[in-house]
């Protein structure tokens, strides 16, 4: 194993994150606040309780899968792309790392810094409504479970972009709804029953699901089953990686 | 700059790069590369010429793992390139064509990144010393977008020396660099040289590959067409000239030397002579006697070698 390399990689990734420090954590605290004083205060006060817990509190875990998901995705996606976009990726196509090291690298270092940003969420939501977590191992299990695999998502359309429209496209088409729709700020419940059974389909429910339950003892699905969905959808992922890097697709002719 | 030998090279003989039935065909059908064989000697300067396209860089980037070649096998220091790929990139250092870097980093960041990647510990004595070498001290702390391109390239042929590479890939160096960039970087070869490390250069200057490579490869059309030492290259190919200084201009070649393969210039001064220098009787004492009994007095002679440069044209020329 290359120990030397995976460091390189990831602490100039993190050298990166710290280049864009207020872009960094300064947004998803004025968003986070933002979030809180128009879905927690001002829609919040009128809706008493969903399953139970105050509204204010019940976004907490939709907001921070919501941080979560988009940030994973963009950091990591930037990450392998710009070095294909400026060619810099000749040195570490040509570096004696293995695929799984270039992984751990980009991944590990995109992965850091969505847990850093969910943990400053966490701790602005602190301020606004008086946090419980019921079940702090699965709520810790959840959320690396998500930044990892949501990087490695990120990572995927990093490799497969060959430009920056196809860039964002994934995250603003795809991801943005599925999240919004997935129960961030209700619960499906709420729902009519055609629309909760199309809920379903959308896999971030499971996520957000079993995110809320870790938090709250409430979810939407079993939690067994929304941990099986993300262990799944990570290994989707790897299998989807490892196979570009098999193939060299779009990065080694 | 210190360049340690390396104990974990596998073989004993002085081949460093064996390349063998090397091709690669793209996927829109183009062939880049056919059938390349090439044996690289450990610690000598192999200058590889060819004009635009003919497959240079795709050598390159073949033997340090860039692309996935079509066919053939490539060893370095005996091992395999795909199956041992952690052993020979790691002998190996990249100077590409293109001024690649990250626009957001410093100097100093960007050669240590390198280093890392080629699974070094940092090491910042040896990284300040390479800096200075390729006169960067006092832009180690500068944003590479800041700098200018021939500052660029030298930060390029640190990051390739950042981990002490035994094999050293320099393609197109002296691309729209400076003189004196030039000038440092040939010292740098040099000292390179002498410390063992084996060098493959690209280039267009083809003077440069008559000053300073041991070895002359001639690619074309993905062939490789001819490999050769460069001193018996020339001798072998090369023609000599004479040229001869008239006293008094004349205005056509005389009858009387009609024989001999001249050539005479515009304002009838100069009359030139074409020899070959592997023949036994170069004809020049008997042109010179038939000259003075023609009654043409010369003031000056000069012999010239053809250049590399004529080589390569005619070789490239002849293909079809």
């Amino acid at each position: 194993m290359n120990i030397e390399a995976v460091k390189a990689l990831y602490f100039s990734e993190m050298r990166r994150t710290r280049n864009t420090l207020m872009q960094s954590i300064a947004s998803p605290v004025i968003s986070t606040a933002l979030y809180f004083v128009v879905f927690g205060s001002a829609i919040g006060s009128r809706i008493q309780s969903v399953d139970g817990v105050p509204y204010g509190l019940f976004i907490v875990p939709g907001l921070m899968m919501l941080s979560l998901l988009t940030q994973s995705i963009s950091n990591a996606s930037f990450g392998i792309f710009f070095p294909k976009f400026t060619g810099t990726i000749y040195e570490i196509m040509s570096a004696p790392i293995s695929h799984f090291e270039i992984i751990l690298g980009y991944v590990g270092a995109a992965a850091t810094k969505s847990l850093i940003i969910g943990s400053i969420i966490l701790i602005t939501a602190a301020f606004f409504v008086e946090l419980r977590i019921a079940h702090p191992f699965w709520m810790i299990a959840f959320f690396l479970l998500t930044c990892i695999s949501f990087s490695l998502f990120g990572f995927i359309i990093g490799l497969w972009a060959d430009n920056f429209e196809k860039l964002q496209l994934i995250p603003l088409l795809v991801i943005t709804p599925l999240v919004f729709l997935g129960g961030s700020f209700y619960s499906v419940s709420m729902l009519p029953e055609f629309w909760q059974k199309v809920s379903l389909m959308n896999p971030v429910l499971y996520l957000i699901s079993g995110f809320r339950w870790s938090f709250f003892e409430v979810s939407d699905v079993s939690v067994t089953t929304s941990l099986t969905m993300v262990v799944l959808f990570l290994v989707v992922c790897l299998a989807i990686v490892w196979w570009m890097f098999k193939t060299g697709y779009k990065i080694k002719p | 700059m210190e360049h340690k030998v390396k104990s974990n090279i596998n073989t004993n003989a002085n081949t460093i790069i064996e390349i063998k039935g090397l091709g690669k065909t793209y996927s829109g059908g183009q062939v880049a590369l056919n059938d390349i064989n090439l044996d690289i000697k450990e610690g000598e300067i192999l200058a590889l010429l060819g004009p635009n396209g003919a497959g240079k860089t795709t050598l390159i980037s073949a033997v340090c793992g860039l692309i996935n070649p079509t066919s053939g096998s490539v060893k370095v220091a005996g091992f395999d390139i795909r199956k041992d790929y952690r052993r020979t990139r790691e002998l190996i250092g990249l100077v590409p064509q293109e001024l690649t870097l990250g626009a957001f980093e410093l100097v100093v960041n960007t050669v240590n990144l390198s280093r890392g990647l080629f699974g070094k510990k940092p090491d910042e004595q040896y990284i300040d010393s390479i800096l200075e070498k390729l006169t960067l001290s006092d832009k180690k702390n500068a944003m590479v977008q800041q700098l200018s391109g021939g500052m660029k390239r030298r930060v390029l042929i640190a990051k390739a020396l950042s981990h002490q590479p035994r094999i050293l890939f320099l393609d197109e160096p002296t691309a729209g660099v400076d003189v004196e960039l030039r000038k440092d970087m040939w010292a740098l070869v040099e000292e390179l040289r002498r410390d063992g490390v084996t060098i493959i250069l690209t280039t267009h200057y083809i003077e440069e590959a008559e000053e300073i490579a041991d070895r002359v490869g001639v690619i074309n059309n993905g062939q490789l067409l001819l490999l050769e030492d460069k001193n018996t290259l020339m001798q072998k190919m090369g023609n000599k000239q004479l040229l001869i200084e008239l006293k008094d201009p004349v205005s056509a070649i005389p009858e009387s030397l009609a024989n001999y393969r001249l050539g005479l210039s515009a304002d009838g001064t100069k009359l030139s002579y074409e020899y070959d220098i592997k023949s036994e009787r170069t004809g020049i004492t008997g042109l010179l006697g038939d000259l003075n009994k023609a009654g043409l007095p010369f003031k000056d002679l000069v012999t010239s070698q053809s250049s590399l440069e004529d080589i390569f044209v005619e070789l490239v020329g002849a293909q079809p």
